[in-house]
């Protein structure tokens, strides 16, 4: 049995340990790992992802559990300080001496601070482990101003992070552009517009000469030319050394400029010692990016219980990455350095894009590319590229599509099964079409069975592509089967529901489909059958379908309680409706906030409150605001050109208007609508579902958008629209909507996904190519000619009544419900606080 | 000896949807299956969620499993044996349910 020693528990030292364990080489071997932070592995290239709510454990890419479990030995917080190179041991900071066979440096990296007087002060900082995010985040609480040191890809991670934290945000980079190695002057230009654009402050050209006390901030950085800036925190992101501290002082040969020099097999200078990721050096190169360090630490494994053929033979630095939200790629040669080599560039500055390719001299091969505000061809650009095939027809084709013809595409059938797909984690093409071979069907499937998109997850759409043309080829329909018990997608349910006027669950699950029905096929067809016939949806053969908070019309808290939502049309309220809603939190003590919506949101009702808080409102002429449902929530306005000096229309009343036309209309997601009274965009239209933007001619109607958990800019869909015609589209848009979606699709997605997408909506919708606007617009007449306030119904219903209640033998409340007092309000009291060992209120 | 305790006119539930009774200071989730024309019951507390909502849930088959789908965070529970699908570790106590005379009773 083999001892092995790995220095370093990085991505590279881990993903080195996890090939034995994946080989099932564990038997021949006893690992042994030192890190020398607090943490096993994690991945260092989604670092960014802590700043937008992921935790260090989320980012982790092994486990003590999963290490014990494979016989792994590993130490955390301890250091490799010395080696034995004769005696072949190693001895760490807290003293511990190991004896290895072989020995591997995974040490990594370290970022390069420049040697400014000034930069060893508090709150200077770099941006390497999760410690730095945390020191980063520290800072950032006590900080207004924040400056990068270095324009680079991490550098531009690291403002991102500080954007993030709230801070005035600036770059300063010594050379003249952003990116200076992956892309060129022109790529360069249009990226520091973009992120200029974003408000992050742009300093090129500058050498930092000393960080002195400032005086509108904690620091004032000076520069060589007289300028200087202030900051409160500054972050060094100026590029990367390998950390060959260890390699230096035990006498294994380095670079003149540093990193341990590495033969093809990924031996050191010492025959038991292997150098593997950013810290090793091949052929006078750092390779600063994971998947070259992947495939060092592969050769590695080879050397020491393979067959030993594997050799490292260099990388390929191309790379695409989304930085603040700004899409860029390098390829190959992006600065065109060959001889012979011809450029073709595309520059569209109204839509701030890039695009160059450097093609050979004989025209047919592509060298190299940049591409800036737009990546999506990369993967096809990359797979020419890599594999040396000839460009598809001319090369300015690739950069701008002919008019005639449509786009110039190579498909992935195009590649060769050597193609390597997934260059992170080395996945070819041929390993993929294998996995569907064995039976996978999904891109989670193929995640599980090859690695293949799970390191950077750049190649993401490529692998789909893959798999998608290898299910076709084998003649597998891609399954899109709504569940067990319907062999139907949701858009062809819809259509049998209105086809056939099928009316309930249990008529459609008879003749249609099989089973008893679950929570997935239940709530989707009762909100089918809602958005065509738009029935109370608490009858007796419409309840037992409704999702959760449908049941009970209230959204359902953790508790176990409801909140309770009114509708207030666009936000407009009277100074009595207002006070109407006071007295109602008052009076049942509920917890009262103001939504991102426009209204107001009542927590804390238990169940037999709801229909006395709803009878109250209702008196009072409120209406269900549907918060519960899957249907529209609200439209949110500005006041418009009732009010406010730059409204060019009434937002505000058309807002209402529109509220109260689409009010209670169940569609397969949620809605939401915006309005705007000038281009000014309070309303935020653009991040809706239908937006609206007044401009001097009329309204300007956006589809598509989307907030939340991924936000879509709205696409302008039409101009100057008078308000009869505006309805119209968007009744139609809706009602397209609500008939092709799948279940829980929000319209952004669906529009990625429809055939066709805006210019196909748009012939369906305003040139009717489907002859199907009347047949959209009379059955959102049906719908909205149907529309009830199903709070006015239930209370309405005594029947319906008998289940508003904790108990349906018992007048008595649940007595788990309790509740804490936080800045004069109520919420949950937490588990242990119900246990008693903390006090709670008396609930009535 | 067993005690019978009668809750509800069967007439008086919706089908395909669950309510809750309190039985001896307990809290017990009834639900009919319209399809089968069962009763089950078995106690309205949420080991996963820790609420007592178990009764204000989805009544869904999962492989021919009858179970009622936790509203808070969708864990299954069998109606029949109270085991959780997702968790062995979770389960919730089943009661025994009849119906005498139209009335529905459940001893717990």
């Amino acid at each position: 049995m083999k001892r092995i020693i790995v220095v370093g528990n990085g991505m590279v030292g881990h993903h080195f340990i996890d090939q034995f364990i994946q080989q099932d080489k564990m038997a021949e071997v006893q690992i042994t790992t030192f890190s020398e932070e607090s943490r096993l592995a994690y991945d260092r290239v989604q670092l960014s992802a802590y700043f937008s709510g992921k935790t260090a454990d989320d980012l982790m890419m092994t486990s003590p559990e999963y290490y014990d479990d494979n016989g792994v030995q590993y130490f955390v917080n301890d250091k490799v300080v010395s080696i034995d190179k004769a005696a072949k041991t190693v001895t760490t900071a807290q003293g511990r001496i190991e004896s290895y066979d072989k020995l591997v440096l995974a040490t990594g990296s370290y970022p390069f601070v420049p040697p400014i007087p000034g930069k060893d002060q508090d709150h200077c900082l770099v941006y390497r482990t999760i410690e730095d995010l945390e020191d980063i985040t520290a800072s950032a609480k006590e900080s207004k101003v924040g400056v990068v040191v270095g324009g680079g890809l991490l550098g531009l991670e690291a403002a991102n992070a500080i954007k993030q934290l709230g801070l005035e945000t600036h770059v300063v980079e010594f050379a003249p552009r952003l990116m200076a190695v992956q892309v060129d002057d022109g790529g360069g230009k249009i990226l520091r517009d973009k992120i200029a654009a974003l408000g992050v402050n742009i300093h090129t050209e500058k050498n930092t000469k000393e960080i002195v006390k400032g005086e509108t901030c904690r620091y004032r950085m000076n520069f060589a030319d007289g300028s200087h800036v202030e900051t409160d925190m500054i972050i060094f992101s100026a590029g990367i050394r390998p950390q060959d501290e260890l390699a230096r002082s035990f006498d294994l040969t380095l670079g003149e400029r540093g990193g341990i020099q590495i033969n093809d097999q990924c031996l050191t200078s010492d025959e038991n010692i292997y150098a593997i990721g950013e810290c090793a050096l091949w052929q006078g190169r750092i390779f600063g990016l994971v998947a070259p360090g992947y495939q060092m630490a592969k050769v590695a494994v080879d050397q020491i219980v393979g067959s030993g053929d594997l050799a490292f033979t260099g990388a390929d630095m191309s790379t695409k990455l989304k930085l603040l939200g700004v899409d860029v790629a390098s390829i190959g040669d992006a600065h065109g350095n060959a001889d012979g080599a011809q450029n073709y560039v595309f520059t569209n500055e109204a839509d701030q894009v890039y695009k160059k390719l450097v093609i050979s001299e004989c025209g047919k091969k592509l060298l190299g590319a940049v591409m800036v505000g737009e990546a999506e061809d990369y993967g096809t650009w990359l797979q020419i590229y890599l594999n040396d095939m000839d460009i598809p027809g001319a090369p300015e084709n690739m950069l701008v599509p002919p008019a005639e013809g449509g786009a110039v595409t190579m498909g992935v059938d195009a590649l060769p099964d050597s193609a390597v797909i997934c260059s992170c984690l080395d996945v070819t093409k041929g390993q993929i079409c294998a996995a569907v071979q064995d039976g996978a069907t999904s891109i989670g499937d193929i995640k599980t069975i090859t690695k293949a998109g799970t390191g950077c997850g750049g190649c993401s759409a490529l692998v789909t592509q893959v798999l998608n043309a290898e299910l076709a080829s084998m003649g597998v329909a891609v399954n899109t089967d709504l569940c067990e018990h319907f062999a139907y997608s949701r858009a062809e349910l819809a259509d049998i529901i209105r086809v056939k006027r099928i009316k309930t669950f249990e008529a459609l699950i008879t003749e249609f489909g099989a089973g008893h029905g679950c929570e997935v096929c239940r709530p989707t067809v009762a909100n089918i059958l809602a958005s065509f016939w738009n029935d109370y949806i608490l009858e007796d053969d419409h309840l037992g379908l409704q999702d959760v908070n449908d049941v009970y019309l209230g959204n359902m808290q953790k508790d176990g309680t409801y909140s309770v939502v009114p509708r207030i049309p666009a936000g407009e309220i009277t100074p009595d409706k207002l006070i109407v809603l006071g007295e109602v939190a008052k009076k049942y003590g509920l917890y009262t906030k103001i939504t991102g919506g426009l209204r107001i949101d009542l927590f804390g009702a238990q169940l037999h409150e709801l229909p006395e808080i709803w009878a109250w409102l209702i008196r009072e002429g409120f209406e269900t605001g549907h918060a519960y449902g899957k249907s529209l929530r609200t439209v949110k306005s500005c006041v418009g050109s009732t009010w406010c000096r730059y409204g060019v229309q009434d937002s505000m009343s058309l807002a209402i208007d529109l509220e109260n036309r689409y009010k209670g209309l169940r569609s397969p997601h949620k809605i939401k609508f915006g309005v705007s009274g000038c281009t000014r965009e309070c309303a935020e239209a653009q991040g809706k579902d239908i937006g609206i933007i007044a401009t001097e001619g009329g309204w300007g109607l956006y589809v598509c958008g989307n907030g939340g958990m991924r936000p879509r800019h709205a696409d302008l869909f039409a101009t100057d629209l008078d308000t009869d015609t505006l309805y119209k589209y968007i009744d139609r848009v809706l009602m397209f909507y609500i008939r092709t979606a799948d279940r829980l699709q929000r319209t952004s997605v669906w529009l990625e996904n429809l055939d066709g997408g805006l210019d196909y909506l748009k012939d369906v919708v305003i040139n009717d190519k489907l002859d199907l606007n009347a047949e959209l617009e009379s059955a959102m007449a049906e719908n909205i000619a149907n529309y009830q306030c199903e709070w006015k119904t239930t209370i309405e219903s005594p029947e319906k009544l008998l289940r508003f209640k904790h108990f349906i033998n018992s007048e008595e409340s649940d007595t788990a419900v309790q509740f804490v007092e936080v800045r004069d309000q109520i919420r949950p009291a937490t588990p242990a606080e119900r246990a008693g060992q903390i006090a709670v209120l008396e609930v009535s | 000896m067993i005690t019978w305790t009668p809750i509800i006119e069967k007439e008086k539930l919706t089908p395909d949807a669950g309510v809750c009774a309190l039985v001896n200071g307990k809290q017990v989730a009834i639900f009919f299956d319209r399809k089968t024309d069962k009763l089950f019951a078995i106690d309205n507390y949420c080991p996963a969620s820790k609420a007592n909502v178990l009764s204000r849930g989805l009544i869904t088959s999962v492989k021919d499993v009858l179970t009622v789908s936790s509203p808070l965070y969708k864990e299954h529970f069998s109606l029949t044996t109270g085991e959780c699908l997702e968790d062995e570790a979770l389960s919730v106590p089943v009661y025994a349910v009849r119906i005498t005379d139209g009335m529905v009773e459940v001893t717990a």
